[in-house]
C-alpha cells in the first residue's frame, strides 16, 4: 500500500524534480537487464571491450561446465591405458600442452581449473553478498553505536592486504589443505572474509542515503513495519552499484585462489585441479627452461581475469556518464554525482568510511526525531519523492543524461 | 553527506579549481576545525584500527589450536609437546596470553618463533629491509610508467593509443604477479641470460655486504657505500625483474585511475574556460588538469601499499628475495604461527600509519578532506 502512494514517479506529478522518464514503460523487459540494458547503451570501443569481456567469459563458462567432456585425461590422472605420462613432457600429440613435474597433463589440468575457479567464485560472491548486504542493510538502517562498531571493523579488515587475510583463514578453516569440495570451501570462504567489507560499505552507504528520502519518511510516517521499508523500500534502492562490484570482485576472487595456491594454501592436486597451485609447482622448471608448466595455467587465469574484469570496467564505465563514450559529441557538465565504483567505491576505502560515520551521526538524530515530528517538507508535500521504489536506478542523477541521449 | 571524501575524482563540485587546493586552513559546516584537529583525529583513529587488527590475528590464529603443537605436532612424543607447551605457557587461559601478547607487542616483543628460535623483532628487522627495498623499486617503476601514460590516455580518449593502454592496464591487473614475474624469469634470465634468476645479489656480494659495519639492510645504499661498483651493478642487475614485476602491475592501477581522474576534470568548468581562452590542448592537460587528478592517486597510494604488500609476498617468493613475504611463505610452509603473527601485524601496522600519512597529504593538499 505504501508503494503505490511512492511509486508515481512520472512526470506531470507537478515537481521541479530532475528525473524525466520518457520511455520507461515502452522498453521490453529484456532489455533492461544489466548486461543487455549496457551492451544497448554502449557504442564503438566500449562496447568492443564489453563484447570480448562477455566472450571470453562465456567460454570460461563453457569449459568449467564442460570440464569432464573437453579434457582428455582426469585432472589427478597420471597414466593412461598405454602407461604412465611421464613427468615434464614436452607438448606432444598425446599431451597438447605437455605434462608437469608431478606427471598430470597439463591441457586437462588447466581444463578443469575452469571448473574450480568458478565453483570458488561463486561460493565466494554469494556468501559474501549474503553476508555484507544484510549487515549493511541492518547496519546502515538501525544505526547506531553497533553501527560505528562494524564501520570501524570493516575498514580495519579493508585496509589489511587481502591476501593475507585469506592466509589467515585458509590455516583456520583448513589447516591449509584439504579435499576438493573441502578446499574450495575453505578457499571460497577465505575470500569471502575479504569481501564481506566492501559490500557492507557500498550497502551500508547506499541505505544511509536512501534513508533519508522522503518517500522513506512517508512510508514510516504511514505505519510501515520496519522489516518492510528495510527490504522493500531501502534494500531495493540501494543493490544498484551490487553488479559492477560482483564482476570486479569476481576477477579478484580468482586472483585471490591463485595467490592462496601459488603460496601452497591450495587444494590438493589429487582433490581438483588449480592454477595457482600448478604455477607453484612450476616455479621450479621455469630455472631450467621448462615453459609448459608454467605458461598455460597463467594464461588460464589471465583470460579469465581479463574476461571478467572487461565486462566489469564496461559496465562502470557506462554507468558513469563521465566515462561513458557518446554517439553524439554532447557535451555533459562536470557536476555529476559520484556513481563510479571503481574510483569512489572499492578503491577510496578510510575517508569513505569516515565520512559515512559521520552521515551516520546525523542521520541517527534524524531518525530518533522523525517518528515524534515529522517534518511536513520529508512526508512528500513537496512533490514526489527522488527514488521509487520499482526502478532502483530512478534514485541516481545520472540516468536523466542517458535517457535524454 | 556533508563530506566530500578524499576519493572524489575532481571535477564533481565546485572546490576543483587549482586555487582552492592550496593548504588553507578553513572552517567547515558542523564544528571542523582547521589541519591541526583533523591530525589530531586521524592520529587517534589509527589507535582501534591496529588494536583490531591486532586482536583479529590473534583469535584467528589461536582458533587453529597452539602453536607448538602446530609446528612439532608430528615430531615430538605428546610428553614433550606437553613440556614444550607448558614452557612457552601455552596451556594458561587464552584471555592472559591475550593481555600478555598485547604487553609484548607494546614493549616491542612479539615473541620468538618456533622453527628457528629467534626473537621475531630481529627477523621483522633483517628482513623488513628488503621488502622496503623491493616496494619503493615497484613504487618507483609504478609512477614513472603509470602517470604519464595515464594522462596520454586521459588526454587521447577514446583514440587508438588510448585502447590501447586501457588494455594493457587491464591486462597488468589481470596477470597474476608470479606468473608475471615466472614469465619475466623464463625469458630475461634463463633463454636470454641476459639478467639474474633470483636472489638479491650474486653470492659473492652479498658476502661482502654482510660484513659491512651498521648495514642499512638496503643492499642498494649499502653497495654505493663500499663504492665498488661492481657490487652496485650486481644489486641493481638483481632489482630490474622483480621491481618490473611488481612495479608494472601497480603501473596499472595507476594508469586507469589517472586517466578517469583527468577526463574528469578536463570536463570541468574551469578547464572548459581555459580552453574557451584558447588555451592549447596539450597545455590544459599539463598546466591544468593533471593536478587536482593526482589527489585521489595519493589517497590511492595508500590502499595500494596494502596490494604492494601482498604483491610482495608473492614476488619475493618468485624471486627468492629474502624480504618479509619471503620469510612468511617458509613460516606458514613451517607452520611457525608465532612468526607468522609477528609479520602480519606488521604488515598491518605499516598499512594503518600509511594510510595515516596518505590521509594528512591529501588533506594538506586538498582543504575539502578535512573534519
Amino acid at each position: 500500500m505504501v508503494a503505490e502512494t511512492v511509486v508515481p514517479a512520472g512526470p506531470g506529478t507537478g515537481s521541479p524534480g530532475p528525473v524525466v522518464v520518457p520511455e520507461r514503460g515502452r522498453v521490453a523487459w529484456w532489455k533492461r537487464l544489466p548486461v543487455v540494458h549496457q551492451l544497448r547503451q554502449s557504442v564503438g570501443l566500449q562496447r568492443g571491450m564489453l563484447v570480448a569481456g562477455l566472450v571470453i567469459t562465456g567460454i570460461f563458462l563453457l569449459t568449467a561446465a564442460l570440464a569432464p567432456v573437453l579434457a582428455p585425461y582426469g585432472y589427478s590422472q597420471l597414466r593412461s591405458a598405454d602407461g604412465p605420462f611421464g613427468a615434464q613432457q614436452p607438448p606432444s600429440a598425446e599431451h597438447l600442452l605437455g605434462t608437469t613435474f608431478g606427471g598430470y597433463d597439463v591441457l586437462s589440468r588447466v581444463i578443469w581449473g575452469a571448473q574450480t575457479a568458478l565453483l570458488v567464485i561463486v561460493v565466494a560472491i554469494l556468501a559474501s553478498i549474503v553476508l555484507g548486504v544484510l549487515l549493511g542493510l541492518v547496519s546502515g538502517y538501525v544505526g547506531g553505536w553497533a553501527d560505528r562498531l562494524l564501520v570501524v571493523l570493516c575498514d580495519a579488515i579493508y585496509a589489511f592486504p587481502s591476501l593475507l587475510l585469506a592466509i589467515l583463514m585458509a590455516i583456520v578453516i583448513s589447516g591449509g589443505q584439504s579435499s576438493m569440495w573441502g578446499g574450495i570451501l575453505a578457499a571460497a570462504l577465505s575470500i569471502t572474509v575479504v569481501f564481506v567489507p566492501q559490500y557492507f560499505r557500498v550497502t551500508r552507504a547506499e541505505v544511509v542515503r536512501i534513508k533519508g528520502e522522503a518517500f522513506v519518511d512517508s512510508a514510516r510516517v504511514l505505519g510501515t513495519p520496519h522489516r518492510r521499508i528495510m527490504f522493500r523500500h531501502v534494500l531495493r534502492n540501494s543493490t544498484r552499484t551490487l553488479p559492477l562490484i560482483v564482476t570486479l570482485n569476481a576477477s579478484e576472487a580468482i586472483l585471490t585462489l591463485a595467490g592462496l595456491g601459488f603460496l601452497g594454501f591450495g587444494i590438493e592436486p589429487t582433490a581438483a585441479a588449480e592454477w595457482g597451485y600448478d604455477l607453484n609447482k612450476a616455479v621450479s622448471d621455469v630455472t631450467s627452461g621448462i615453459w609448459w608448466t608454467a605458461l598455460f595455467p597463467g594464461l588460464a587465469i589471465v583470460l579469465v581475469v581479463l574476461g571478467i574484469t572487461l565486462v566489469g570496467e564496461s559496465l562502470n564505465d557506462l554507468a558513469d556518464p563521465r566515462l561513458r563514450s557518446r554517439r553524439a559529441a554532447a557535451e555533459v557538465s562536470g557536476e555529476v554525482a559520484e556513481t563510479s565504483v571503481v574510483p569512489g567505491g572499492t578503491l577510496t576505502a578510510g575517508p569513505g568510511g569516515l565520512d559515512a560515520i559521520e552521515g551516520a551521526g546525523s542521520r541517527s538524530d534524524e531518525l530518533a526525531a522523525a517518528p515524534a515530528l515529522p517534518d511536513p517538507d520529508a512526508v512528500g508535500l513537496d512533490g514526489r519523492p527522488s527514488g521509487s521504489a520499482d526502478d532502483p536506478r530512478d534514485g541516481a542523477p545520472h540516468d536523466e543524461t542517458e535517457d535524454r541521449r | 553527506m556533508t563530506t566530500t571524501t578524499t576519493g572524489t575524482p575532481v571535477g564533481e563540485s565546485t572546490g576543483a579549481d587549482p586555487a582552492s587546493a592550496t593548504p588553507r586552513p578553513r572552517r567547515r559546516r558542523g564544528g571542523g576545525g582547521g589541519l591541526g584537529s583533523y591530525v589530531l583525529v586521524r592520529a587517534l583513529l589509527i589507535l582501534p584500527t591496529v588494536f583490531i587488527l591486532v586482536t583479529t590475528v590473534f583469535v584467528v590464529m589461536r582458533a587453529t589450536g597452539d602453536p607448538i603443537t602446530a609446528a612439532l605436532g608430528g615430531r615430538l612424543t605428546p610428553d614433550q609437546l606437553a613440556e614444550r607447551i607448558h614452557e612457552a605457557g601455552y596451556d594458561r587461559p587464552v584471555l592472559v596470553q591475550y593481555l600478555e601478547y598485547l604487553g609484548g607487542i607494546v614493549r616491542g616483543d612479539f615473541g620468538t618463533t618456533i622453527s628457528d628460535n629467534r626473537p621475531v623483532t630481529e627477523v621483522l628487522a633483517t628482513y623488513g629491509a628488503a621488502t622496503l627495498e623491493l616496494a619503493t623499486y615497484a613504487l618507483l617503476v609504478a609512477f614513472v610508467v603509470g602517470i604519464p601514460l595515464g594522462m596520454l590516455a586521459g588526454y587521447l580518449r577514446d583514440r587508438v593509443p588510448d585502447a590501447m593502454l586501457r588494455i594493457s592496464a587491464i591486462l597488468a591487473y589481470a596477470t597474476p604477479v608470479f606468473f608475471a614475474g615466472l614469465m619475466l624469469k623464463l625469458v630475461f634470465s634463463v633463454w636470454l641470460g641476459w639478467l639474474p634468476v633470483s636472489g638479491r645479489a650474486s653470492t659473492d656480494a652479498e658476502i661482502e655486504l654482510q660484513f659491512l659495519d651498521d648495514s642499512t639492510g638496503f643492499y642498494l645504499v649499502d653497495a654505493i657505500r663500499t663504492g665498488d661498483p661492481a657490487i652496485v651493478g650486481d644489486v641493481l642487475e638483481h632489482a630490474v625483474l622483480p621491481a618490473l614485476a611488481l612495479g608494472l602491475l601497480t603501473a596499472g592501477v595507476f594508469l586507469r585511475l589517472v586517466r578517469t581522474n583527468v577526463i574528469g576534470t578536463l570536463s570541468t568548468d574551469y578547464v572548459v574556460a581555459a580552453r574557451s581562452r584558447g588555451v592549447r590542448e596539450s597545455r590544459l592537460v599539463r598546466a591544468h588538469a593533471w593536478r587536482p587528478a593526482l589527489i585521489p592517486i595519493i589517497t590511492v597510494i595508500g590502499l595500494q601499499v596494502a596490494m604492494l604488500l601482498a604483491g610482495a609476498v608473492l614476488t619475493e617468493t618468485t624471486f627468492e628475495w629474502k624480504g618479509l613475504g619471503f620469510q612468511l611463505a617458509e613460516y606458514l610452509q613451517a607452520r611457525d604461527f608465532v612468526a607468522v603473527q609477528g609479520i602480519v601485524v606488521l604488515m598491518a601496522v605499516i598499512v594503518a600509519v600509511t594510510n595515516f600519512l596518505v590521509d594528512i597529504i591529501a588533506a594538506l593538499i586538498d582543504p575539502r578532506v578535512r573534519y
